[in-house]
Order: C-alpha cells, then sequence, then structure tokens
C-alpha cells in the first residue's frame, strides 16, 4: 500500500470545544476518498488543517511520509478547491489558472495553462471574469486552478453545494471522470450522503470531532459500525439493538398477517409504507411499485431476513 | 470558519499604526494628564507642586457658566438636527430609486470645506451681511439686525455642519423598518400622526440615539464655529481651552478642562455603545 | 407625504443653498454684498495674491505628504486588525475619531513642545504634517476596513494555497480587492487634511500658514469678496476630485 497522505491522531481544539478528535487516517495514491458527516462534525476544519490554514492542536500530518503540520500553506503541495470556489474577482480565467504557476516560477506557463483550459473545456473562455461565466464553470476554473499545480492531493471543500441540484448531479460525473484522467488522490469533503456513496472508493465518516468509521461505500452502507453511521447513510428501523434498513423489509399475503398499514406514500422510484404491528412497535418499508398497492388499513404480513438485521451495542 | 491564520506579516502591518497611534495620540494625551496635575508656570508652562487644583476651578461659577453653556448649545443643536434631519431620513427612506441620489446630497457639503461652510453662514448673517443688506436695500429695516455673534447664530452653524451625521442613522434605522408595521398600525385605526408617534419613532430609538450622540459629541468639543459665528459673546468649552493654551497661558487648566471634556465624550460613547451593541451605526 | 417632501425641500435648501449664494457672490463686482454685476476681479486679485499661493502650496504639500503617510499607515493597519482582536488599538483609533479637534490640537501642541525641551527643533511644516497623519490615520483604518468586511477571506487563503507566500497574497489578491477602499480613504484623508484649521493654527510654525489659516485670518477682519472667490474654488475644487474619484472607481468595476 502507498499511502500520499496520513493523519496521526491529530486533533483541533478551539478554546473547550474538541473541533478534531484524534483523527487517524490513511489516504492511497490515486484514491478518490471523501470525508462524509453532519455540518460542525470537524470534516472542513480536518481538511483545512491538511491545507495549513489551521495548525492542528496535537498529532502530526504526514505528505509523502514527511511531517507537513508546521509548513505554511504555500510551502505544502497539496491545493484546495473552496466552497465558493474563491476565484480572484479581478483576474480573468487565464489569469486565475496561472496564478500559482507564477509565483512558484514554474517553465512554459502558457503550455500547462492551455492544456488545463483544455481539459476543463473552458478553451476560449480565457480573458473572461469570474462574473462573467455560469456556476459550473467557476468551479471548473477553480479545479484548472489547483490541478496545473499538479498536487499531491487535491482537497475539495464541498465543490458541489453551491450549484442548483440538477447541474449538481452531472457535474458529480464529471467530476468524478476527471479525477480518473488526471489520477491525482482527491479528499472531498461533504456532507450530502449521495454525493460521497456515489463518487469516493473509500469513506471516511464523522461525527461530533470523532471519525466514526471508514471503509468503502458497500461497507459502510452495509456493514456500519455505529448507530450514528447507520442513520446518518439512510432511514432506520430501530428494535432495542437490532436496525433493519426500509428496503430490506419485505411484505406478504402469503402467511398470517402480523401489521396494519397506517399510511402510503409515493415517492417515484418506490413506495413508502408505514405500519403499525401488533406487538406495537412502528415499521417502515420501501418496496417496488409493482409490488401492487396497500391501502391504509388493509393487513399484511411484514419480515425481513436475519442476514439483513444490523446488530449494534 | 474562515479563520485566517495570524501571519507575522499582518502582525508587522500594524507597527507604523501602532507608532503613529502611541507617539501622536496616547503620548500627547498622557503629557496632558502630567500637566493637569501641576500648577501654573510663572511665564506659561507650568512647575511643581502637584495639585488637583485645576481641576477644583471647574467649579468656580465664572467657567461653571461655561460648561452649561456649552452643553445647551450642543444640546440644541441636537434637537434642531433631529427635527430636521428626522423628516428628511424618512423622506429620503421612503424615496424608491432616486435613496441614493437624495443620500449623497446630504453627504455631498460635508466633502466640502468646513471652514468654507462655517464662513458662508458669516457671509448671510453679519451686519453687512446678504440678509441684512437686502432688508435695508428694500427698506424693511434701518439698522442692520443682530444676527451674528450670538448662541442663536452659532446653533445654526452647528445644526448645518453636523446634520449629516444625525441623518445617516436615522436613515439607516428607517431603511430597515418593516413597512408592514405601519399598515398594521393604520389597519388598527390608528391615524398617520398617531403612527409616527406610537410605532415609527419608538422603533427609530436606536438611530434616534445614535444620531444625537453621534452630533452632541462634535457639538460639545466645538471650537471653530463658537468662535467664528459667537464672536466674543458665546465663548464654549473649546474656545476656554484654547484659551488657557495661548492667551491666558494656564496649560494645567486647559489640560484639566482637556481631560474633563475627554471624559464626557467618552462616557456618552461607552453608554451608547453598551445601550445598542450592535454598534455598527458608528 | 405631500407635506414630507416639502420639508425635505426646505432641508435641502437649507444644506445647500448657503454655498451655493457664497459661490454667486464671488462673481459680484461690488466689494458690498449687494448684486452689481458680474466681474471676476476677485478672482483676479485672488490668484495674484502672493500669500494666498504661498498658503496655497504648503496646505497641498502637507496633505499630500500626510495623505501619503495616513493611507500607508492606515491601510496596512486595517489589514493586519481584519478578523483580529486588538482592542487597545482599535479603541485608540476610535477614540482619536471623536476627539473634539481642540483637544487634539492641545495635546500635540503640549507634545511638541514638551520634545523641545530635549531637540533643538521648533514648529514647522514636519509638526504640522505629523499631527495631520495623527487625525487622518482612523479615517483611513475605518474606510479601509469597512471595504476589507466585503473581501471574501478564502481569497486569500485561496492566494497561500496556490503557493503564493504572505507577501504575495497581499500584493496580487487582497490589494487589489480593497484599492477602492483605499482610493477612498485617500480621498478622505486628503480633504479633512486640506480642510482643517483648528489642529494646524496651534502646532504650525512662521514658515506654514497654510490656506484655511489665511481664509479665517482675511474672515475676521470683515467681508472681503476675495474669500468667496476662494471658497467657490475649494468647494469646485473637492467636488471634482470626488467626482473624478467616483468615475475612476466605477470604470475599474466595470
Amino acid at each position: 500500500m502507498d499511502a500520499v497522505l496520513e493523519l496521526i491522531q491529530i486533533s483541533k481544539h478551539f478554546g473547550a470545544q474538541r473541533s478534531v478528535d484524534r483523527v487517524s487516517l490513511q489516504i492511497q495514491r490515486g484514491e478518490f476518498f471523501s470525508l462524509l458527516g453532519p455540518s460542525g462534525c470537524g470534516k472542513t476544519t480536518t481538511l483545512r488543517m491538511v491545507a495549513g490554514f489551521e495548525e492542528p492542536t496535537s498529532g502530526e500530518i504526514r505528505l509523502n511520509g514527511q511531517s507537513i503540520q508546521h509548513l505554511k500553506p504555500y510551502q505544502r503541495n497539496v491545493s484546495t478547491v473552496f466552497q465558493n470556489y474563491a476565484l480572484f474577482p479581478h483576474l480573468t480565467v487565464q489569469q486565475n489558472i496561472e496564478f500559482g504557476l507564477r509565483r512558484t516560477g514554474a517553465a512554459d506557463i502558457a503550455k500547462r495553462v492551455r492544456e488545463m483550459l483544455e481539459l476543463v473545456q473552458l478553451t476560449g473562455k480565457e480573458s473572461r471574469l469570474p462574473t462573467q461565466i455560469s456556476g459550473g464553470e467557476k468551479q471548473r476554473v477553480a479545479l484548472a486552478r489547483s490541478l496545473v499545480m499538479a498536487p499531491d492531493v487535491l482537497l475539495l471543500d464541498e465543490p458541489l453545494s453551491a450549484l442548483d441540484p440538477n447541474l449538481r448531479k452531472q457535474l458529480r460525473g464529471e467530476l468524478k471522470s476527471l479525477q480518473r484522467r488526471v489520477g491525482i488522490t482527491f479528499l472531498f469533503v461533504t456532507h450530502d450522503k449521495e454525493e460521497a456513496l456515489s463518487l469516493s472508493d473509500r469513506i471516511g465518516l464523522m461525527h461530533k470531532g470523532v471519525l466514526e468509521q471508514v471503509g468503502t461505500p458497500e461497507d459502510i452502507y452495509l456493514r456500519p459500525r455505529t448507530r450514528f453511521v447507520a442513520s446518518f447513510l439512510g432511514a432506520m428501523n430501530w428494535f432495542g439493538p437490532v436496525g433493519v434498513r426500509p428496503e430490506a423489509v419485505r411484505i406478504s399475503n402469503e402467511t398470517a398477517a402480523n401489521g396494519v398499514v397506517q399510511q402510503s406514500t409515493f415517492l417515484g422510484n418506490c413506495v413508502q409504507i408505514g405500519a403499525l404491528l401488533d406487538d406495537g412497535r412502528s415499521i417502515l418499508a420501501e418496496t417496488s411499485r409493482l409490488a401492487g398497492s396497500l391501502a391504509p388499513g388493509q393487513r399484511a404480513h411484514f419480515w425481513w431476513h436475519p442476514a439483513d438485521e444490523l446488530t449494534f451495542e | 470558519m474562515n479563520r485566517l491564520r495570524m501571519s507575522r506579516l499582518r502582525t508587522w502591518f500594524l507597527a507604523p499604526a501602532w507608532a503613529i497611534t502611541l507617539v501622536l495620540f496616547l503620548a500627547p494625551l498622557g503629557i496632558v494628564l502630567v500637566y493637569s496635575a501641576l500648577t501654573r508656570g510663572a511665564y506659561g508652562g507650568f512647575s511643581e507642586p502637584w495639585t488637583l487644583e485645576s481641576y477644583t476651578r471647574l467649579m468656580d461659577s465664572l467657567y461653571l457658566v461655561i460648561l452649561l453653556r456649552s452643553f445647551w448649545i450642543a444640546a440644541a443643536s441636537t434637537v434642531g438636527c433631529l427635527l430636521l434631519g428626522f423628516p428628511l431620513a424618512l423622506f429620503i427612506a421612503r424615496s424608491g430609486r432616486r435613496k441614493n441620489l437624495y443620500l449623497s446630497l446630504v453627504i455631498l457639503p460635508f466633502w466640502t470645506s468646513f471652514l468654507v461652510r462655517t464662513y458662508a453662514w458669516m457671509f448671510l448673517l453679519r451686519d453687512t451681511g446678504l440678509i441684512n443688506a437686502t432688508l435695508q436695500k428694500l427698506g424693511l429695516i434701518h439698522d442692520p439686525l443682530p444676527l451674528l455673534y450670538n448662541d442663536g447664530a452659532v446653533i445654526i452653524g452647528l445644526v448645518y455642519s453636523y446634520l449629516p451625521f444625525m441623518v445617516l442613522p436615522l436613515y439607516a434605522t428607517l431603511e430597515r423598518l418593516d413597512k408592514s408595521l405601519l399598515e398594521a398600525a393604520a389597519d388598527l385605526g390608528a391615524r398617520p400622526w398617531q403612527a409616527m408617534w406610537r410605532v415609527v419613532v419608538p422603533l427609530c430609538a436606536p438611530g434616534i440615539r445614535a444620531g444625537s450622540v453621534l452630533v452632541f459629541i462634535p457639538c460639545l468639543g466645538a471650537y471653530l464655529t463658537p468662535d467664528l459665528l459667537g464672536g466674543g459673546k458665546s465663548v464654549m468649552v473649546g474656545n476656554l481651552i484654547q484659551n488657557q493654551f495661548t492667551s491666558a497661558r494656564d496649560w494645567p487648566f486647559g489640560s484639566a478642562l482637556s481631560l474633563v471634556l475627554m471624559g464626557i465624550v467618552m462616557a456618552l460613547l461607552f453608554g451608547l455603545l453598551r445601550r445598542d451593541s450592535e454598534g455598527g451605526l458608528l | 407625504m405631500k407635506w414630507l417632501s416639502i420639508y425635505a425641500v426646505c432641508a435641502y435648501l437649507f444644506l445647500h443653498v448657503p454655498l451655493l449664494i457664497l459661490s454667486a457672490f464671488s462673481f459680484n463686482s461690488s466689494r458690498f454684498t449687494v448684486w452689481e454685476g458680474f466681474s471676476l476681479r476677485w478672482y483676479q486679485s485672488a490668484f495674484a495674491d502672493k500669500q494666498l499661493a504661498e498658503a496655497t502650496l504648503n496646505s497641498l504639500i502637507i496633505a499630500v505628504v500626510a495623505t501619503l503617510i495616513a493611507t500607508v499607515a492606515g491601510s496596512l493597519c486595517a489589514y493586519g486588525l481584519w478578523k483580529r482582536n486588538a482592542p487597545v488599538l482599535a479603541g485608540s483609533l476610535y477614540l482619536s475619531l471623536v476627539t473634539p479637534e481642540i483637544v487634539t490640537g492641545i495635546s500635540l501642541l503640549a507634545l511638541y513642545q514638551f520634545l523641545f525641551r530635549f531637540l533643538h527643533f521648533q514648529l514647522g511644516m514636519y509638526t504640522v504634517i505629523l499631527s495631520h497623519v495623527a487625525f487622518s490615520i482612523a479615517y483611513v483604518v475605518i474606510v479601509v476596513m469597512a471595504r476589507l468586511r466585503t473581501v471574501d477571506g478564502s481569497l486569500e487563503e485561496a492566494a497561500l494555497d496556490l503557493g503564493a507566500n504572505e507577501w504575495q497574497a497581499f500584493r496580487y489578491v487582497t490589494l487589489p480587492a480593497i484599492l477602492p477602499g483605499v482610493v477612498s480613504a485617500a480621498l478622505l484623508a486628503f480633504t479633512v487634511s486640506f480642510d482643517d484649521y483648528v489642529i494646524t493654527s496651534l502646532v504650525a510654525g512662521v514658515d506654514s500658514e497654510t490656506l484655511p489659516m489665511v481664509i479665517y485670518a482675511i474672515a475676521r477682519r470683515g467681508v472681503n469678496p476675495m474669500v468667496n472667490a476662494i471658497s467657490a474654488l475649494i468647494v469646485f475644487g473637492l467636488g471634482a476630485l470626488i467626482l473624478i474619484s467616483t468615475r475612476l472607481k466605477s470604470g475599474s468595476a466595470a
């Protein structure tokens, strides 16, 4: 295994508040890694510590095996795509992309910028100002500006959240294919579980400053290690220590009914059934809409495979 | 989350301003503080012994009158600004798209010279000034009216100079005022005047307070306006201070007066900031 | 609403008519305040006056130098104070803004007199310049800070992130973003410096008589339409300066 970025027991305290609490993490070269969690969980602070905008209270950050936590942002070969893109408003698209190369005095600037403009399909818009391009184009300029620096890790701070929902889905695909093409390690911060599940090779789920679980999307969705992870990634029916996802709940009429349908909601791709079981527990189920209609008041048998049960202490 | 990591460069950037503030503002005030506790020297200046006599002299009726007159002129000017400024601010706040034009018309004179603006009133008010000359030419009066060199002239000059300080904070609060409140008041049977008095004025209290303090402070410490428009008759505390440092040559007493004036200004400002902690109006 | 408009018109007349009348009478051919006919004689005598020319030059030198120093120091200070807690410095600057001019003037005079006991200098142009820097720096800080509040903090982080050091991030990203504010601040500093009488008259030496000091002296002596002419020139000169700068700013913003 070839870890490009290692976080070793890093913590960040703001006064008495522990924003990030002893997070350890290894990110592999070429990986698309997402830090997922609700707002205020410490994911952005973690990203900012990697970028160098915040200094960890304790712990170590290694890039290619070298400690970097005491280096200034401009001494680290990582680059950030900001949530609001932070494009320099007084510079053109071309000047924005050139900015970093000029600071570091790189050779063949013109060629590298041209290649980058082609890669993000912005050829022809070099001389526009940030105010004169669309939201999606702004995002691509921000990506190009960072990628042209050939960073070891590209840090992305909720780069899709400023866009409208339709564009967001489209750019999600573009982002993934771009990452495959350039082969650069992406560390992606988001609060959107769908985004994280669809884009990532691996996901780290954070909650209250603590890294709760790290794994592939399938891993954390199907085998959540904590109740928080299980509920954050999707709706859950809780029966004591046992949790069952609504889509795992089956409904049949063949055997003896054990509950009564309370409400039935059409959601487009499925039908959501709320029911009251005879033993007094409520249950939520999602079934294919082809499964026939279940009207409120109708009785049915609700069950699930023991393999779909998730058990927590 | 946008906390910038404090760089050393940004700390160094404060150095020139620190130097200027320390040497040219705090140190002079410190020297004045020391002078105020010393005794007047034989040929001006100061000497030992240390004493608080300069402060106790403030209670002398001669000076108390000047302090009280300063308060009265500043208060009258503040009321004048309020009476003139409130309707003006209301007018601007309700003038739709022309708001910015009307607002800049209030600020515009502020960008021209203070001295010239004060001289303009001398030109209008003096015995041989425009108003008297015109009235005489029309035969309405024989002897010129004593318009200049009195408290009234000083108050007019101060209102004229500091009106923008009143209009801007008033406008800021009136702008934010929810129009539906007035409609609700009217809906509940309030006449326009009642709605104004019972709804708009109380809701504008922060703006009225801020504007009043912002006008009262410079009026209280005014020097040039009473000097030019008040003549010798209408002496305010600012003129008294100047006098102690020039012809009277009583630096300790002038210093004590200055510090008392500063104390009043700071108390007013602190009171305002504590009450309306938004502070954005400043 | 109708009454409000009439009231507002009266208030605007009160604000603008005195200066307009003052300027109009600068073209009066008579020495007295009765209109006799159009003439430029007061402008001619103003331009011919050697003392006035010298005082104007002094005022310009003082205002330009003081503005340069105050703008540089004040802008750097505003940037240094950005998103930082520095209550002593910020409080002192605010305090200097509300300190009565006469108090600023006498305390600076006290400082200079105190220093002259040890150093063999006397009041002159440089004491005036220092004093002007002292009272105008707070204006600069406030105006530039107001502009900085509108600047997105992540711009600077982006610059650092792309390999710019702190100085380069300031020079190439933050400074261009606050430049309109810096220009406004310089303009304001120039205006308050060029206009100041109270503080200047206390700390000026024999060689540093300024334009406001000359105007004051003439105004005290009695009616002199030459002052109207100078006033009109100042009002329109400063007005033109403001107009040009707003044009420049709106031009660069587009």
